[in-house]
């Protein structure tokens, strides 16, 4: 048979856990560079530069990085509780879809009707409303009928999608098939800039959730319910937790924030709606969240991370001339790497002992 | 009538991608694992093929291919890719026992902008003087349909006027179908799907049933990508045109109960729901509203699989180890 065999490991040191995820991306990097020499044939220390250069070459540069990172984080955020409860929610696509539609709809026939504060009040309750009803439909069948969540969010997504589709169809601009931005010349309802950066107000909320996220999992009363649920619901209903009430309110909570989010992309960076407003967050959020073992200030070094590659390869792509799904390619390798590494952490490779033993 | 067999058709050919993608999945979920890497593995197998194909038609010109090599050369390619994806996914999940969702979605972004970055870079990548990705002459090979098609009327129309790979996925699914119900390999299949330590503990090979049946899951997979790019897209490569029909065919999966041959008439009906927009009016309805039907597939798919968790037949359930990985040492 094989000269060694597996086991688990019991805690590991949390250093070592992350030098582990440290080499590991580095490792992908590597393989990133080879992959990115072999299209491209530059230099690999060149590539680097262009990506740094394209994340943080300018101001506007490093805004758009801000915000991308806070919109990501947003999501990720959201669904963490659902996941710490191991409800594995892929619909944060379309529940902050579906908020974008409210804050979008809103900004449409509210208009001058509120004043311009009160109407972004609404926008933001009707978002989250929105988000929320998208998130506790799958909740209440699975509390109920123990229903796949992860394929029902799935169908969720879609359906959210095409609403959305129907919408932009019957008040598309012109004959252009999509929305322009709304309320252009007015700016009602549009997240006011403060020191006359567009995207500060948001990535200020986003930080402050961060917090309260991490506040919330870690030292709240539901937070620990949530971990229990997450970690066997036998014992959650042996100490007498509502096991059906924890996760239809967990998933309250997680459709509320990415309806928020929703609100923060329209509101605070597209002004419109469109299919791909979320632009496959709602996805990539699994992972930031999943990679940061569902802690809230990890959190903020892994959607740095995945951004900062996505940025840096579409800056490689510009230069070269070649397509911008480049930075899927290079996230990809860099998740697959990381999620290798795990194994490294839970488990261990022992050799086995001689045949026989020693006598 | 000709409209209806007209719609059939069309039905079927919008069909096809789906039905290799669900009888992929359904194959893979049986084993166990919840490959959500299924629509960027059908990207793969889509830009492979086509790869395989540019440097073909490139090497040999367009003029002057051999039909037999033409279908040959991105067929293997297109599964080369898609097996490659498979052993990514297998390798991260069962020898490693990374969580299968988040592994799947890495492969789908994965998937689906590798196809994306080769369909909108071959051509500057290989130095060609191409003006974009038309596979015409290959495409041709590939849509040869049977010669008497058109001698036998509407029923040569509605059965025999396709190309070889539909029949090829009606083939596979039929054949999936038959040997996870009726054979020994079936059983054990189905046995590592529901409860692998028990599976173990008669003696199968878990891991080795794990890995074969995700692999040939993906390689089936793929073929729906290639069947769209070379058949129903005519060769053309087009960013994004394949679409969201890898979710679809995950879809399909539950609204066919994990059932291979069910997937085959379900699948011609999401196509038909696919398109059907384009071949009723509703009186009051216009184009816009219109868009709504194409919301059906996924509705009809959600109340399947509510319905089928109300009614807690043992039967159409998903199988019951979906999703988790297996450790012998778990136990």
């Amino acid at each position: 048979m094989l000269g060694f065999h597996v086991v688990k490991r019991k805690n590991m040191d949390w250093w070592k856990a992350w030098l582990i995820r440290g080499a590991s991306i580095i490792l992908g990097a590597a393989v990133c560079a080879v992959v990115i020499v072999f299209l491209t044939g530059k230099d690999p220390l060149d590539v680097f530069e262009t990506m740094v250069d394209g994340a943080f070459g300018t101001e506007r540069r490093i805004w758009a990085l801000l915000q991308g990172i806070a919109m990501l984080l947003c999501i990720s955020l959201a669904v963490t509780p659902a996941f710490k409860m191991k409800f594995w929610n892929i619909g944060a696509e379309g529940q902050a879809l579906m908020g974008g539609l409210a804050s979008a709809a809103c900004m449409m026939f509210i208009k001058d009707a509120l004043p311009n504060w009160l109407l972004i009040f609404v926008m933001v309750v009707t978002s989250m409303l929105a988000g929320a009803i998208w998130g506790v439909i799958p909740a209440f069948f699975k509390a109920r009928w123990g229903t796949n969540e992860t394929l029902f969010t799935l169908m969720m997504n879609y359906i959210a999608m095409q609403i959305v589709s129907v919408f932009i169809s019957i008040f598309a601009t012109g004959g252009s098939g999509k929305i322009d931005v709304l309320n252009a010349s007015t700016k009602l309802g549009w997240m006011p800039s403060v020191g006359g950066q567009a995207y500060l107000l948001n990535v200020v909320i986003v930080l402050v959730l961060t917090v309260i996220m991490y506040v919330y999992l870690k030292y709240s009363k539901q937070g620990y319910e949530i971990s229990v649920v997450g970690e066997s619901e036998n014992t959650a209903k042996y100490i007498g937790i509502n096991v059906k009430k924890v996760i239809i309110r967990t998933m309250l909570i997680s459709g509320l924030l990415c309806g928020l989010a929703g609100f923060l992309l329209v509101s605070g960076a597209d002004h419109t709606i469109a299919r791909e407003t979320v632009g496959g967050r709602g996805f990539t959020a699994i992972m930031v969240s999943w990679l940061a073992k569902f802690n809230p200030i990890f959190m903020v070094l892994t959607s740095f991370l995945l951004v900062f590659f996505e940025k840096g390869a579409i800056q490689i792509s510009q230069i070269c001339g070649l397509n911008a799904s480049f930075s899927d390619i290079i996230v990809g390798i860099i998740i697959f790497f990381i999620i290798g590494s795990e194994f490294f952490i839970n488990y261990e490779i022992k050799k086995n002992a001689k045949e026989g033993g020693s006598k | 009538m000709m409209m209806f067999v007209q719609f059939f058709q069309r039905a079927v050919m919008q069909g096809i991608p789906l039905l290799f993608g669900a009888t992929g999945e359904i194959l893979t979920e049986k084993s166990g694992h919840l490959n959500l890497g299924i629509p960027g593995i059908m990207y793969v197998g889509a830009i492979s093929g086509v790869i395989g194909s540019f440097f073909y038609e490139s090497s040999v010109g367009a003029a002057n291919i051999n039909p037999f090599l033409a279908v040959l050369i991105p067929l293997l390619t297109s599964i080369l890719g898609s097996l490659i994806m498979g052993l990514i996914y297998c390798f991260l999940t069962v020898t490693l026992r990374a969580n299968q969702n988040v592994t799947g979605l890495a492969l789908t972004t994965f998937g689906t902008g590798f196809g994306n970055f080769f369909g909108g870079s071959l051509i500057k990548i290989s130095g060609s003087d191409m003006p974009a990705i038309t596979l015409s002459a290959t495409s041709k090979c590939f849509k040869t349909s049977l010669p008497f098609a058109d001698s036998l009327g509407v029923i040569g129309k509605l059965f025999f006027s396709y190309s070889f790979l539909v029949y090829v996925a009606i083939i596979v699914a039929i054949i999936s179908s038959y040997v996870l119900n009726h054979t020994r390999t079936g059983l054990h299949l189905r046995a590592v799907g529901e409860n692998p330590a028990t599976a173990d503990a008669a003696g199968i090979n878990v891991n080795r049933y794990k890995y074969v049946t995700t692999c040939l899951g993906s390689i089936i997979a793929g073929l729906g990508g290639l069947y769209y790019v070379m058949d129903y897209a005519s060769g053309i490569w087009s960013n994004g045109g394949f679409g969201d029909r890898g979710w679809l065919a995950v879809a399909i999966v539950i609204f066919a109960l994990w059932r291979p041959n069910w997937a085959i008439p379900a699948s011609i009906l999401f196509g038909g729901l696919f398109i059907i927009y384009n071949y009723i009016s509703i009186p009051g309805l216009g184009a816009e509203q219109m868009e709504l039907f194409k919301m059906l597939p996924y509705l009809v798919t959600l109340i399947v699989l509510i319905i089928i968790s109300m009614r807690e037949k043992r039967e159409s359930q998903p199988p019951q180890a979906l999703g988790l990985s297996y450790f012998r040492e778990d136990r």
